[in-house]
């Protein structure tokens, strides 16, 4: 903006600008640098808890198999960041998500850090059957708003599905384990189109009322703005109370923040993220993936939301995973302060 | 002419080969073409709903939304008043959008100029007669500076003259000084614009003077543009951060705001010149504003240099703004910050406006848009 002179450019070390200035916060983790400008918006929650699933979404949707050591070499690092809820992997056939294949290994080899936890998604019975001996202590059921999705994805109706995860939610709490429920296409389809809110809520319900502790709300193909998702969660909210919900926005067309501003501002205080906004879209060839951690963290710091999570780290977790991936990263703030 | 012609091939090649495009036109994989997903996902307009029957509370105005819930609460049965309360402190914090915005395009300049190749004058002006097929209504063409510190629009005085000018459709430019003006005005200019900075810091390293001795610079062009009836747009850059002081007072940014505006400008655009912003940021900056200027002469110009042009502008729009500034594909990097973004994207920025069912001229013209991002990948630089 203006006319800056070329030779402005030579004279700034935007890195020193960024730590005396500090819109990048690189202390204490979770602590707001006291130079950084934040402003507290009436109606907001004043905490926010960030639900980490770039080791699960995000990966499952790269094209490299990441090697596993590579994998619990990333969700340890993502555990010294301050996240308390690092999504693991995905205790699914081999044969659907090869990227996942080596989902024992990573449960069984990463540190569980105290405070931390590491859910991971199970499909199934066997699948959940599986999860537990390897040692995981929360899981996640996959549910989708849409027949269609349904159908393509995982084979069988939503009545069908729901069956399905009653056994899984129902096991799960037998044995105290806490079960956290998705609703894909909460704001869209690749298939049906759009999605109405009260399909949402059913759905939602349905995985509320069976057990789920949280229900995750996705925007699966990222279609969705802050119109759209303020409807789907007046609905939702007529059944739901807001502290059980979240939001998982991915930035396929780019609305994803605006998409978590409306959520924040509608009550909801959990938001899902990636880092690095690691994954594509597999109905967008190209398009982006999940909402980058770096990028809603860096939103959340400058409302004046308390995370308890070290944005300097999460970059250097991001850093570590897109060279191990061999792709830039898909985080504004980590283009902005790593290649200043 | 048989070199546009191989250039058109290579677009519409290009556009089918790339597939890079955020936002694809290609059919998708499996299902459902692009502008069906946006009929269906993006276009329906939306329903009155709970925050719009608070309309008329001022944010944080704590009487306003006490007064407010308490009428919900006689309204609805008992078991739903604890989410209504909640909701009701929630959603009164969003705000009555505008029915229609205003978007000005600032690809071919504050775009252009932030790219390192220099772009030929028949690709510019290419560019700019895209964007007005694109039904954008304002289009900043490019800027009256002297080519000794921004190259890139060294070919202002041609680029004015060789694009078509379409009824309807204003071209401003850029004048830093009464001797841009001039040539500007020669040059066939219609509308201008002004650049001042909320930042005692920036304007020095930026345009060497004191923020004071740059209004006096204004004035003689403000007085100038005022006996040729030509409009003048103000720019404010810095108003969320400044590259060398840091933070910039909501305060400084309305009293830089008011001269600019009592001096005749009828329009000030409020840059986030390096992006650092924040909604909370942006509410607070606007508060102070609106307070000295009214809401309709103000505009937004956010970059996206760390993600949040989007969600900021969503909060300006809360805030009663509707004039948003953008830049096609994005165009435009930061001078601060290597390798980092620039403007927020005219393409997304449509997307957001169309799914609130906030009218646009441009979302006519979306096709085009996405068909531009496409040309601006691939066209050749010299």
């Amino acid at each position: 903006m203006g006319n800056v002179p070329s030779a402005v450019k030579h004279c700034l070390s935007y890195q020193q600008l960024l730590r005396e200035h500090l819109w990048i916060g690189d202390s204490v983790a979770g602590a707001l640098d006291p130079a950084q400008e934040t402003s507290q918006l009436p109606g907001l929650p004043e905490f926010v808890k960030i639900v980490e699933v770039g080791p699960r979404d995000g990966l499952q949707n790269e094209k490299v198999i990441v090697p596993t050591d590579t994998k619990i070499e990333f969700i340890n690092r993502l555990s010294q960041t301050g996240l308390s809820v690092i999504e693991v992997t995905s205790f699914v056939s081999s044969k659907w998500v090869p990227q996942m294949a080596d989902h024992t290994e990573v449960m069984k080899g990463i540190h569980q850090y105290p405070g931390v936890r590491y859910p991971v998604l199970t499909p199934n019975l066997q699948g959940f059957q599986r999860a537990v001996a390897a040692g995981a202590t929360e899981i996640s059921v996959f549910g989708a708003a849409s027949e269609s999705f349904s159908k393509k994805n995982i084979n069988c109706s939503i009545e069908e599905s729901m069956r399905k995860f009653e056994e899984v939610v129902k096991s799960a709490r037998h044995m105290n384990i806490p079960a956290r429920g998705y609703v894909s296409c909460a704001l869209g389809c690749p298939y049906e189109g759009s999605i109405t809110p009260q399909k949402v809520t059913e759905v939602s319900k349905r995985l509320y009322s069976m057990g789920c502790y949280e229900i995750s709300l996705g925007d699966t193909i990222g279609v969705g703005t802050p119109g759209s998702m303020k409807r789907m969660l007046e609905s939702v909210m007529k059944e739901i109370p807001p502290g059980a919900l979240a939001v998982h926005c991915h930035d396929t067309y780019g609305q994803a923040l605006a998409n978590i501003l409306t959520a924040l501002q509608m009550g909801i205080n959990v938001v899902d993220s990636a880092v690095s906004g690691l994954g594509g879209c597999p109905y967008a060839n190209g398009a982006s993936g999940n909402v980058a951690t770096e990028d809603l963290i860096y939103m959340l710091n400058g409302l004046g939301l308390n995370t308890g999570v070290n944005l300097h780290k999460v970059m250097e977790a991001g850093d570590f995973i897109c060279k191990a991936v061999n792709k830039t990263t898909n985080s504004k703030v980590a283009q902005a302060s790593f290649n200043a | 002419m048989l070199s546009r012609l191989i250039l058109f091939i290579f677009i519409f090649l290009a556009s089918h080969l790339a597939g890079n495009v955020r936002g694809a036109r290609k059919k998708t994989e499996r299902g459902w073409g692009w502008n069906q997903l946006r009929r269906h996902c993006g276009g329906a307009r939306p329903r009155p709903s709970a925050g719009r029957r608070l309309r008329g509370a001022q944010i944080g105005c704590r009487g306003g939304c006490w007064a407010k819930m308490a009428a919900m609460k006689k309204a609805l049965p008992p078991r739903l008043v604890g989410l209504t309360f909640f909701r009701a402190v929630s959603t009164s914090s969003m705000g009555t959008l505008p029915k229609q915005v205003k978007i000005v395009e600032v690809g071919p300049r504050d775009g252009l100029q932030n790219e390192k190749n220099i772009v030929p004058t028949p690709v510019k002006i290419k560019l700019i007669d895209m964007l007005s097929e694109g039904g954008l209504s304002v289009i900043e063409a490019t800027s009256f500076v002297s080519p000794k510190w921004v190259p890139q629009m060294a070919d202002h005085t041609e680029v004015l003259k060789g694009i078509q000018k379409f009824p309807g459709i204003n071209y401003p430019v850029l004048v830093p000084n009464l001797k841009g003006f001039e040539t500007a005005v020669a040059a066939g200019a219609k509308e201008v614009a002004i650049f001042g900075a909320a930042s005692e810091l920036f304007t020095k390293k930026n345009i060497n003077c004191s923020i004071e001795e740059s209004f006096q610079r204004f004035d003689a062009t403000l007085k100038a543009a005022r006996s040729a009836n030509i409009p003048v747009r103000g720019y404010i850059s810095c108003v969320l951060g400044c590259p060398y002081e840091g933070k910039i007072s909501p305060a400084k940014v309305a009293e830089v705001t008011k001269k600019l505006y009592s001096m005749g400008c009828y329009e000030i655009s409020l840059g986030d010149t390096i992006g650092v912003g924040t909604p909370g940021i942006m509410k607070d900056m606007l508060s102070a504003v609106m307070q000295e200027v009214p809401p309709a002469a103000l505009a937004v110009h956010c970059h996206d240099t760390y993600g949040q042009a989007l969600a900021n502008t969503l909060m300006a729009l809360q805030m009663g703004v509707s004039v948003v500034d953008s830049s096609v594909a994005g165009l435009g990097g930061c001078p601060y910050a290597q390798g980092a973004s620039g403007n927020l994207a005219t393409e997304d920025l449509v997307y957001m406006l169309e799914g609130l069912g906030i009218h646009t001229k441009a979302g006519k013209g979306q096709e085009e848009l996405l068909g531009l991002r496409s040309f601006t990948q691939t066209w050749p630089t010299s």
